[in-house]
């Protein structure tokens, strides 16, 4: 993957003077004491960021944090006081004019918390905007802004105005209009903060979908750490104007960069976050059907097991026999066939903790974490799950 | 007690020196605005007395069943039945052409100016007292000058009336432009419009109904003035309230004063409901 957008000690500072007061933010005084002896405010500071392309990241962080100033320096609806935005390549800031219209026209286009629709206008007139106002002929404008529409699920409401949809609706109005552009970057502003939490999630798992078949780089902005740790690839955390982490969430949740993040990750589902790869062990005990019951209980005292799984040749997951079965097998003189457990729980590498939860409570045998051949990749035991639910500082 | 001292700032004076020379100097400017006003209200006062009685009431009652309904339209038309039926129809004909006039020149004035106040932050700066200057100043003052320069007559009474009535549609262009939702402005932004588009792609659709709103108060405002500047010469429903007033008339001047109220209420409708219709559509695109 290659890097598709650069950002380089990007400051904003709004006030009379910006500035002035980039030195005083060097000293490492705070936002209060700069807006007192300056009257100047501090956005972002110094932020630095690698997006890569095909990437959905999320920007996290409080309310006055910065993050929503830093996503409107990316397409310049705020102009960095300092620092240089490069997308593949060129700093940005530097564009004026007829560049910075054909750099917003092309390569960027955003979705608005509000929405940001056009009330007098209807929702094919609000998606096919964007093209538009690119003098784009009409009937070709209107076909793609159909098309836009479609994906989304809004089909037949094209000639309806917005404030005759729903909030999700709506925002799948903001989320086509972006889309109509065929832009390369996507920025999402809060996008489903409005919306209530059955709709959001609704609009979280599209937005996944949607992602996977078109493959734009995202750059999202939330306050909600759940939702942040959901979708994002990877997730950079601001506090002040400042980055404070970033990383995949596995790893912010497993390193918090300091206390306010620990403190943030206290309140995290990590049964949504953490996933079946991130808790299993290594299968290093495996019989194989030939090897029979005697190899078995080898296997188990030589690793210190109660249970083992057991394969097939090409390695596909059969079963799994416990210690007490296969010693009462061998004495009478039954196959590992027989006395093996064919009924066992399993589950993708992808899975979540919140679907394993229920599968460890109905067992009392290990979880095998499988692929789709049905070959075991690895081995979740009961103990784990809890475990895992824990956070290592919490 | 103390008199006041003998100090004399000769403000007045200035406002003189600077009418009488506008006078002396633009005059060819002046006949120009002259002629083209006049013919204006010629023009239409001509259309309005063409067409038959019947015609305008029946055009009177379609208007208010298409702005309101068929019981506002039946109302309007008995109104002006009524004015026609005091002996004023000519009066009625030639006050609406002066408030027309008056408001489509408002409209022409006050629309740009808002919109550059929107945009100019020390433009609106420098126009607010103006504005609030024009709508406190005692409407009558508006009338020497105007004698001034365009001398009697139905010139000098659009004149005043312009001054007096055209603040409202500037002051709502204003609001209503810097009131459109931040993010909607933004959003137009952020696809790369140009200035242009964005005002009139998105701003201006936006504002209508507030606009509307302006020109309403616009033209209640010219109006009222209108019946004030019949002192400069200004014939209409005016000229019949200043005639009673001479001659202390009270049925006369109840029968003018109320064919203004009826014009008034009329209009206030009219202008109301163009505003909620653009409301309702969203104003086509």
């Amino acid at each position: 993957m290659s890097v598709k957008m650069k950002i380089n000690n990007v400051s904003k500072i709004f006030g009379p003077k910006p500035k002035s007061a980039i030195p005083l933010v060097e000293q490492g005084k705070s936002k209060d004491d700069i807006l007192a002896e300056t009257g100047n405010t501090v956005g972002v500071y110094d932020a630095n960021l690698e997006i890569e392309e095909g990437e959905l990241f999320v920007i996290m962080g409080l309310s006055g944090s910065g993050k929503s100033t830093l996503i409107r320096c990316l397409n310049l609806l705020n102009k960095p006081t300092k620092g240089a935005i490069e997308v593949d390549g060129e700093d940005v800031v530097k564009f004026k004019g007829e560049k910075l219209k054909q750099y917003r026209q092309k390569k960027i286009a955003m979705v608005f918390q509000h929405f940001g629709l056009f009330s007098h206008r209807t929702v094919l007139g609000n998606v096919e905007y964007g093209l538009e106002i690119r003098g784009v002929p009409t009937e070709e404008r209107r076909k793609v802004a159909r098309e836009n529409l479609e994906s989304v699920g809004l089909k037949g409401w094209e000639d309806k105005y917005p404030d005759e949809l729903s909030g999700g609706m709506q925002q799948r109005v903001g989320l086509a209009r972006a889309l109509a552009n065929d832009p390369d970057i996507l920025l999402m502003d809060e996008p489903f903060s409005a919306l209530d939490p059955l709709i959001r999630r609704e609009m979280q798992l599209e937005l996944l979908d949607l992602q996977e078949r078109l493959q734009k780089t995202i750059i999202f902005i939330t306050h909600d750490i759940n939702e942040a740790f959901k979708i994002g690839d990877r997730v950079a955390v601001m506090k002040d104007g400042k980055v404070v982490q970033t990383g995949t969430p596995e790893s912010i949740l497993e390193e918090p960069a300091n206390d306010y993040i620990s403190e943030f990750i206290k309140d995290i589902d990590r049964s949504k976050i953490i996933q079946a790869e991130n808790v299993m062990m290594k299968p290093n005990a495996v019989v194989s059907l030939k090897d029979g019951l005697n190899v078995a209980v080898r296997e188990m005292e030589a690793n210190g097991l109660s249970s083992v799984f057991v394969t097939d040749r090409s390695r596909k997951l059969q079963g799994i026999v416990t210690i007490d079965d296969a010693i009462k097998g061998i004495k009478e003189k039954k196959s590992l066939e027989d006395v093996m457990v064919k009924q066992i729980e399993t589950v993708s590498r992808e899975a979540y903790l919140e679907e394993i939860i229920p599968k460890a409570v109905d067992t009392k045998y290990p979880i095998a974490v499988v692929n789709e051949e049905q070959r075991l990749e690895g081995i979740i035991l009961r103990v784990h799950v809890l475990s895992s639910l824990i956070a290592e500082n919490g | 007690m103390q008199d006041f001292p003998n100090i004399s700032i000769p403000l007045g004076d200035g406002a003189d020196f600077i009418v009488s020379f506008l006078q002396n100097n633009l005059e060819p400017f002046f006949d120009f605005i002259a002629w083209l006003t006049s013919s204006t209200i010629t023009a239409f006062d001509d259309f309005l007395n063409f067409l038959p009685w019947w015609l305008i009431l029946i055009l009177v009652f379609l208007i208010g069943l298409y702005f309101q309904n068929w019981k506002s339209g039946l109302l309007f038309s008995t109104f002006i039945f009524l004015v026609g039926s005091f002996g004023f129809w000519e009066e009625l004909m030639i006050t609406v052409a002066i408030v027309i006039t008056a408001v489509v020149i408002c409209i022409m004035i006050g629309i740009p100016v808002g919109i550059f106040m929107a945009l100019n932050k020390p433009f609106s700066v420098f126009m607010r007292p103006i504005l609030d200057a024009m709508q406190t100043m005692p409407s009558f003052i508006y009338l020497i000058p105007a004698i001034f320069f365009f001398s009697l007559g139905n010139v000098p009474a659009v004149f005043a009336t312009i001054i007096y009535a055209v603040p409202p549609v500037i002051r709502l262009t204003e609001l209503a432009i810097r009131n459109v939702d931040k993010e909607v402005v933004e959003s137009a932004e952020s696809f790369g419009s140009s200035r242009k588009q964005i005002l009139f792609k998105v701003q201006l659709p936006q504002a209508i109904p507030t606009i509307m709103a302006g020109i309403n108060q616009t033209t209640m405002m010219a109006l009222a003035m209108v019946v004030i500047a019949s002192m400069v010469g200004a014939g209409g429903l005016g000229e019949q309230v200043l005639i009673a007033i001479n001659r202390l008339d009270i049925a006369l001047g109840f029968e003018a004063g109320i064919s203004i109220v009826f014009l008034a209420i009329i209009i206030d409708r009219v202008t109301a409901g163009i505003g909620d219709r653009f409301q309702r559509d969203k104003g086509d695109h």
